[in-house]
This record gives C-alpha cells, structure tokens and sequence, in this order.
C-alpha cells in the first residue's frame, strides 16, 4: 500500500463538497465530495454517463451546481458575476474530446487563438509563442495545416497546445484516450505526463479506460450512484478490496453494478400476454 | 495570405452594392433631376387631366423641371400648375406657352413649354399666359363620333 | 381529447422556444455591439455571407428582369403602353422582388449555411471550447455574423432590383425595341426616391434581421447531432422564408397601404 505522502492534499487546486446537481429531472450527483490535489494528475475514473465530463463543465463554470460548495484555487466557482469567471478561465485550459479546433483556422492560428484574443502580445511574439506550444507536442512542421487535414490523434495534440498557450495552472482533459490507435494513444499519455512535471500544472484526467488511466494517475477517483465509490493512489485501488472498485478496476462483466438492466421478474415478464 | 484576398472581394462586393443602390436612387427613380436650385414658374389651365406632382417639365423631350403644386385658383376656378424649373434654365423667354401632353397614347402626363421670342426672361413666381389645357381622350371620342353623327341627324331633319 | 392536449403541448413548447429565441436576440445584439469594433471579423463574414451569394443573386436578377420585360411587354403592348415598360419593371423590382427574392435566396443561401456552420461549431466543441479560453462565442461568434447579415442584405437586394431593371431593358430595348429614352424616363417619372427606393432597403433591413436571427438562432438551439444540424437547417429555410413572405405583406401594407 502507497499512501499518498503527508501534505499532498495540502492547498488543493479544487474542492468539492457535497455537490448536488441534475440535469432537469435526471440527477448527477447526489453529495459528491472530490479534492484535486495541486500539481498532480488526478484521474477521474467512471463508467460511461456516470458524469464524470459533468465535473470538468462544472470546475470551467460551464454549468452552475444545485448546491454544495465547489473551489477553484480558494476561490468559489463560479463566482458572482461573468467578468469574473472569465478571469477564472484565463487559468485553466481545456482539452475536449472532440478537440474542438476551429475548423476555419489552420493549426496555427488555433493555437495563437487565446493569445490573440486574450492577450495584447505583438505578432512576433505571439509567433514565438505559439511554435513553443507546437513544439511541445511535435507538430511545428504541421502548423500550416487545416485541422482537417490531421488525423484525430494529431488534432488532439494541437487542441493541447492551444490548452496550453495561455500557461494555465490547470489543464482538464476529456477523455483524452478515446478513439485513437496505440501509438497516438503512447503520444497523448507521455504529453500528460511530461506537461504536467514540466510546466507545474494540475491536471485532471476523465477518462474511462482503466489501464491508462491506472498509468499516468498520481491520484485516482471513481465515480457512480452520483458519488465518488472509491478514491486512492493507483497502487491502493487496484488492490481495494471494495466490490465496486474490484470490479471496475478489473473490468468484470458482473458485479454490483448489474448486467441486467433492471426489469419485472423474467419469468412473469415471459408469461404475460402481449398487449 | 488569404485574408488579403477576402479583404479585396469584400470592397468589391461592398462597392458594387453601393453602385446599385446609387444607380437605384439616381438612374431609376426620380431623384437625379431635383438636385440643385430651382425657380417657381406658374400657368394656369382649363383642365390639366391626369397630370400629377412631380410630373415633368419639358422642352423638346427634355426635362428642365417638374410639376412642384397642384392647386385651384379661388376666384378664377382655373388649376393652377407650380412647376419647378431648373435654375440652369433661367433664359426662358417670357412669352413661353405650356402644354399639357401625353407621353403615347395611354402614357403618363407632363407639361411641355414652347420658348417665344420675347427679350424678356422669365423669373420666380412668374405666370405664363399663353396655356394649353389637356386633351381629353373621352371628349376627343365623343367629338368624334357627334360629327360622325350629325349628317345623319341633318337628313332626317 | 388527446388532439386538444397535443396542441396544448405544441403552443407550450412554440412559446418557450419564442422566449429562447428572443433572449438569444438579446445576447446576440449585445454580442455584435462587442464585435463592432473588431471589424475584421465582420468583413470574414461578409466574405461567406455576401460575396458567396452574389453570383446567385446577380444571375436570378437579370432572369428576373429578363422575364418581367417580356411579360410586361407582351401585356402592355395591348393598350399600346409599352412606354410604360420600364415602369413597370422598376417598380415591381424595387418594391418588392428585389427585397423579396433577393431575402428568398438569401435565406437558402446564406441563412442555411449559417446555421450548419454554428450547429456544427456547437456540435464539436468549438463554440465550448471558447467558452473555456475565455472568449465569448456571443462576441466572436454569433455577432459579427449578426452584423454582416444586416449589412450584406440590403445591398444584395439593390444589386438584384439594378441588375434586374438591367435585364428588363435588355428585353425590352434589344429585343422589342423600346426606346432607350423612353424606358429610362418612365423609370424616373414614376419611381419615388422615398416611398419605392427608400422602403425597399427598410424592407431588405428588415428582412436581413429576421433571416440572420432565425439562421444564427436555429444553428445555436440545435441538437448537437448530425441529424439535429440538419432538420435545423431545414427549418431555417422555411422559417425564414415564411417570415420573409409574412413580413412582406405586413411592410407593404404599413408603407404603401397607409394602414
């Protein structure tokens, strides 16, 4: 067992207590309680529409909790007044999993997108930034390309340094892992890692693929029922012995969350007439 | 870089919609005309028809002016035309005649001045004597078909 | 029963969507404010909005006036009024198919495309994603949009109304002879600057306004799928196109009818 060192939930980046929230009549969350430690990967694990994408919108302000207190950085989100929020945003970057480039810009002026709107930085030095940026992720040469023009894993990697040209504190990655094939897979994995050690950001990861997630975590949380079930170093929630974890962490078909949907007793079910 | 050319296609389309709504207001409608001074000049006739304000005023097909008023003079019962002539035009002679025709058969109506050869000019608020009113295509038919009428009428008498 | 409860269900949900579409109103105007002084995203759009359809609107605007020369023609030829021919061209141009047609077209063209580009924006992330870097899609998005409709409409329906009495008098000098004197003056003598040319650019502003709003409305509330950018650009075109003719009979009636 590895317990996380003394200190290390010290000053959190962000904070959730007992979060409530739905959408409409659908709720979310019922009492989420979630601390992201300062200068770590968290990675937030959750089977598929458990809302686990609903925290990022939440932490970026996007969508507004029907209580419960949520900190960013000691400060409440979303705080009183836009103007405000936006100053907020300024410190975070995003990396959506569709990538979201602007599909009328090339990879270049995506990535100057936030300098240029946010900043009053001449063009050469929005150059010099930018190729930076491009440079982290390996793809200077690509920066005359339309986003169209790259393959998903590529795209994403753009959509990362753009993310990353305002210097955020904090990068939120949306499933980051989904959809690409094993090399570009290695690609994103290894640019989480080292952005992360490099610029001294925070990093939090949504993602449902266990083993990557079980990687490149430095603190892992799991969600389901609209609470967190289980939360540790990767070392400590692969040998939980809670039934929910065990069976996510390993992927088992059956267990406490059901196979079956739930449904009227099989047997009446069958011999009922049909309408 | 492409936006230089986007820039460039922009002016043009702004330029050509400009020159479209220019040529609107100028070549179509009747604004070209009534730019700068004009002076009253006023005739007074038995019967202007259909004629109409801003109908033109013309000598020899052109346009000099246009019908500015309308209106009936109290003692006279005649209709008096105000028309707005071109202060380009200022040498009209002061015995000019005005004429009330129609632009074809059917068409629109509009006066039409014969210069005199008088050495006086004429002025603002001037009135020509010598009118010609509209010629009334009902009463034109009518005259017709009385005289086509009459020797008839006659042998029976 | 369940009829009368459906058409409850379908005035509610009209209503609702009315209120979103003004409250969208509201954000998008305070949005183009913004983006005002940032022209050089106005003139981008204005690229996709006005210059992408000025080949279609020229092209419809000469057949137009082509054929209101020729219709016009042959009945006015009847009572020896071919004089009148210009007229006629003009001011059927200018008071209403220039604004109507050229809103029409617009509508198909411009206003259908706006709204694929923004569901599709909506769609990936990319309105979002702005929203996340700190910039508002209302400022840098959906206004400058806003502006250029507004800018673009008008001029598209002078140029159809001039290109159109163009055609009109390709017709009706070149082919029936016409005199050139003649159908420019009758023009002249019975189109008023004001009460013609003047309400068909009010028409054309107002019409620009509806289709821009319907089109940026539609690709804003659309479900961000494939098949909800599509319907929604489906209904871009009919909405705007039945405001456009609605709206139509309202203005003239209100300028020309003394209603």
């Amino acid at each position: 067992m590895h317990s996380p060192a003394p200190g290390f939930f010290d000053n959190p980046m962000v904070e959730a207590t007992d979060i409530h929230f739905s959408f409409g009549q659908r709720p979310i969350y019922s009492g989420l309680n979630m601390v992201i430690p300062r200068g770590k990967i968290t990675v937030i694990l959750g089977p598929s529409g458990c809302g686990k994408s609903t925290f990022l919108s939440l932490v970026g302000g996007r969508l507004r909790p029907g209580s419960g207190g949520l900190l960013f950085d000691g400060a409440p989100i979303p705080p009183p007044g836009s103007n405000r929020l936006f100053e907020m945003r300024r410190k975070m970057g995003m990396l959506f999993q569709s990538s979201a480039l602007l599909t009328d810009l090339s990879v270049f002026d995506n990535v100057a997108f936030p300098l240029r709107e946010q900043t009053d930085l001449p063009e050469e030095l929005i150059r010099i930034v930018v190729l930076l940026k491009l440079e982290m992720v390996g793809l200077r040469g690509a920066r005359d390309l339309m986003p169209a023009e790259l393959s998903g894993g590529m795209q994403r990697r753009v959509a990362l340094a753009r993310a990353i040209a305002l210097d955020p504190d904090m990068v939120m990655y949306d499933e980051p892992f989904v959809g690409l094939d094993p090399i570009s897979m290695g690609v994103i994995v290894k640019l989480i890692r080292e952005l992360n050690d490099a610029l001294g950001l925070t990093s939090i990861v949504v993602t449902h693929d266990v083993s990557e997630g079980r990687d490149i975590a430095d603190y892992l949380y799991l969600l389901g029922d609209g609470k967190t079930i289980g939360h540790g170093s990767p070392e400590e929630m692969t040998d939980s012995d809670l039934p929910q974890v065990k069976q996510f962490m390993g992927g088992l078909p059956d267990g406490p969350v059901g196979f079956h949907y739930p449904a009227a007793d099989y047997w009446a079910d069958l011999s009922q007439p049909s309408p | 870089m492409q936006n230089k050319s986007i820039e460039i296609w922009v002016g043009i389309f702004i330029i050509l919609g400009l020159a479209a709504l220019t040529m609107l207001a100028v070549q179509v409608s009747n604004a070209g005309g009534a730019t700068g001074d004009t002076f009253r000049i006023n005739a007074h006739f038995d019967n202007i028809g259909g004629l109409t304000e801003k109908a033109p005023v013309m000598i020899g097909g052109v346009r000099v002016g246009r019908v500015g008023e309308i209106a009936i003079d109290k003692d006279s019962y005649r209709a008096v035309v105000g028309m707005d002539i071109d202060a380009r035009y200022d040498n009209l002679p002061a015995d000019t005649s005005a004429s009330i025709l129609t632009a074809g058969l059917l068409g629109a109506q509009f006066v039409g001045l014969q210069p005199g050869a008088d050495d006086f000019y004429l002025e603002a608020g001037d009135r020509l004597e010598i009118t010609q009113s509209a010629v009334q295509l009902e009463s034109l038919i009518s005259q017709f078909m009385f005289s086509q009428r009459q020797p008839e009428d006659s042998e029976e008498q | 029963m369940k009829l009368i409860a459906s058409l409850g269900a379908w005035a509610v949900a009209f209503v609702a969507r009315l209120g979103q579409s003004f409250l969208f109103l509201l954000r998008a105007l305070l949005g183009a404010a913004r983006a005002l002084p940032r022209f050089s995203l106005v003139v981008e759009q204005l690229y996709a909005i006005g210059v992408l359809t000025l080949l279609i609107i020229v092209v419809s605007g000469l057949f137009v006036g082509m054929v209101l020369g020729l219709q016009g023609y042959y009945q006015l030829v009847n009572f020896s009024a071919e004089s009148s021919l210009g007229l006629v061209v003009a001011l059927f141009l200018v008071r209403e198919l220039g604004p109507v047609l050229a809103a029409l077209l617009f509508a198909g063209r411009a206003g259908s495309a706006l709204t694929a580009e923004i569901g599709l924006m909506k769609a990936t992330d990319q309105l979002s994603a702005m929203e996340m870097m700190a910039v508002d899609p209302m400022a840098r998005v959906i206004g400058p949009r806003f502006i250029a409709g507004l800018i673009a409409m008008p001029l598209l329906a002078a140029l159809l109304s001039a290109v159109g009495v163009l055609g009109g008098y390709l017709i009706g000098h070149g082919q029936f002879g016409v005199d050139s004197g003649v159908y420019w003056s009758s023009m002249q003598n019975g189109v008023d600057l004001v009460d013609d040319v003047l309400n068909g650019v009010i028409k054309s502003l107002v019409f620009g306004f509806v289709i821009t709003w319907v089109a940026l409305f539609e690709g804003y509330a659309a479900p961000p799928t494939s098949e909800g950018v599509s319907r929604a650009t489906t209904r871009t075109v009919v909405a705007s196109s039945l405001a456009v003719l609605g709206g139509d009979y309202i203005l003239t009636a209100l300028m020309f009818g003394g209603l």
